[in-house]
């Protein structure tokens, strides 16, 4: 079998097209590079969807946090605490067993036990408390003069938050931001390792590096190919995250434009 | 019982993991910055590759790549009149007195294999971050201090072990407190690598080998288990920041930093 009919056969094996059986002996490298390819495009799901839905949530949480309501304040700081203070792992698995427990009540949680929701959600809600406490950080070292300067030109409120306020945040947050980005992608390999069970063989491409591990007994090959999509996928955000630094940044003289830092964090 | 154990498990795993990072941290940071080169590309690149990929990926890889490395130097040594690859297809075979533990070897001692393999996982993995940390940390220490040091006479090593060393502490703790809360989220992990842990207890709890097939008797009670879980490690994480803010406000005093002189006025 040559290369390309595995790519055809196997390209979208983790959405459930093409072959159904998995190879079983003799597994080539053609193989191995396929299918954990595919399964990348779980990861690449998990993480776009919730990296663009979180930052929805995370900027009213900064918010909140900053808010001079005690109950609103509060509330965002213990769902801060409450996804930043337990481990990722043990959000997965208390999620699927919730969402298991509340399935006999109503049939609507039948989704959510599936990896494609339930997980994803959890996800976002990570998502969400990490960057909420970045962009909270950078909310508090907005410059003043900036404010006042919105203060002069007569903005206020809505007007001053989304041309003065929101835009400095975003830029002062944005290094980090990215490594947060990175990070999430990272940590959506987590998924089929916990609770969430991969239906009918489809799993992310941890899963699949893993399942040529156990079955080659040689670590050597899946894990170093799965490392090189991650190093790949994670280029691809640094480029892309690099251009929106460059177009938040745009108006600064060149050389006060903040310089993307990569630091990278470890398990969330 | 198994599952009172498997909190002494985590915690136990904690307090060996912690002190083996730090010295691993310790080399690979003395080594990054040591005058010579093969020595220092090691350092650097230690820190460099482990940094850069997946942390589950790694930890998967290593409890794999290190049980295998352990038992070919061993086979290496027991067996050199062995004459066949240990490669032989997809299976990694080695003399029946160089497998590790002995399959004859009683339970307990797999298990504290399984343990110890752990840990020195965690270890190479958090000494990695570790290790950047401490060296940021020197060389955040002032120069003068090192220049003085050299003025009074003092040798290389006299100025590392005396000046450098005891005053990196107060740069590295914020870096190694944040690693440490990392390290508590880490090790639900450990159920991935086979040690009967306390995630590897709630699950067992639960009752059914199948988590797909949902129908349960009683309820499901793997939620409750799992928010107990979650609340382990909420009051853990809060316990491990009341206890490191103090070390910090110990480790200012007398420090010539921003902290340590507000420390002296609020004295005085």
């Amino acid at each position: 079998m040559s290369c390309w009919e595995t790519i055809a056969d196997y390209g979208l094996r983790s959405l459930g097209i093409g072959e159904r059986v998995l190879p079983r002996e003799g597994f080539t490298l053609c193989q191995q590079f396929t299918l954990i390819g595919s399964g990348m495009l779980w990861n690449i799901y998990f993480g776009v969807l919730a990296l663009s839905a979180g930052f929805f949530l995370a900027t009213a949480v900064a918010l909140g946090k900053a808010s001079n309501n005690v109950v609103i304040r509060k509330s965002s700081a213990w769902f801060i605490f409450l996804f930043r203070g337990s481990p990722l792992f043990i959000q997965f698995f208390f999620a699927y067993f919730l969402f298991l427990a509340l399935k006999p009540i109503s049939p609507i949680f039948d989704p959510f036990t599936s990896a494609w929701l339930g997980a994803l959600i959890v996800l976002f809600l990570n998502t969400a408390a990490y960057s909420g406490e970045i962009f909270y950080g950078a909310l508090q070292s907005v410059p003043r003069g900036d404010i006042e300067a919105a203060d002069a030109y007569g903005m206020s409120g809505w007007a001053r938050f989304k041309r003065v306020t929101w835009p400095t945040m975003l830029r002062l947050a944005w290094p980090a931001y990215t490594n947060e980005a990175i990070f999430l992608f990272h940590a959506t390999t987590l998924v089929y390792f916990s609770g969430f069970p991969a239906w009918q063989q489809r799993g992310d491409a941890l899963y699949y590096a893993n399942f040529f591990a156990d079955k080659t007994f040689n670590p050597f090959i899946p894990y170093p190919i799965l490392a090189f999509y991650f190093i790949l996928l994670t280029l691809c955000i640094i480029s892309l995250f690099g251009l929106i630094n460059r177009r938040l940044n745009r108006h600064l003289p060149q050389e006060a434009r903040a310089k993307m830092k990569l630091k990278l964090n470890v398990i969330r | 019982m198994g599952l009172y154990w498997s909190f002494g498990t985590v915690l136990l795993l904690l307090a060996i993991t912690a002190p083996t990072a730090l010295a691993f941290g310790f080399g690979g940071a003395s080594a990054a910055r040591s005058r010579i080169a093969p020595l220092r590309l090691f350092g650097k690149g230690y820190i460099a590759i482990v940094r850069g990929v997946p942390d589950i990926a790694f930890f998967l890889f290593f409890v794999l790549a290190l049980d295998i490395f352990f038992e070919w130097i061993r086979h290496e040594i027991k067996c050199p009149d062995w004459t066949d690859s240990i490669w032989q297809g997809n299976d990694f075979v080695v003399c029946d007195v160089a497998k590790l533990p002995m399959n004859n070897a009683p339970q307990w001692i797999h298990e504290t294999y399984g343990f110890f393999l752990a840990v020195l996982t965690f270890a190479i993995v958090f000494g990695a971050f570790a290790a950047n940390v401490l060296y940021g940390a020197m060389r955040a220490v002032p120069h003068n201090q090192l220049e003085t040091a050299e003025a009074y006479g003092m040798s290389r090593r006299q100025v590392y072990w005396r000046i450098l060393v005891p005053q990196m502490w107060v740069f590295a703790l914020p870096g190694l407190s944040n690693l440490w809360l990392v390290l508590i989220k880490a090790t639900p992990l450990l159920f991935l690598l086979g040690v009967e842990d306390i995630v590897y207890w709630a699950r067992e709890l639960g009752g059914s080998k199948t988590p797909r097939f949902t129908d349960y008797p009683h309820g499901d009670w793997r939620v409750w288990y799992f928010l107990g879980l979650l609340i382990f490690y909420l009051a853990f994480t809060r316990v491990s920041e009341i206890v490191l803010d103090k070390v910090m406000r110990k480790l200012t005093h007398g420090q010539a930093t921003m902290a340590g002189e507000a420390q002296r006025k609020a004295a005085a």
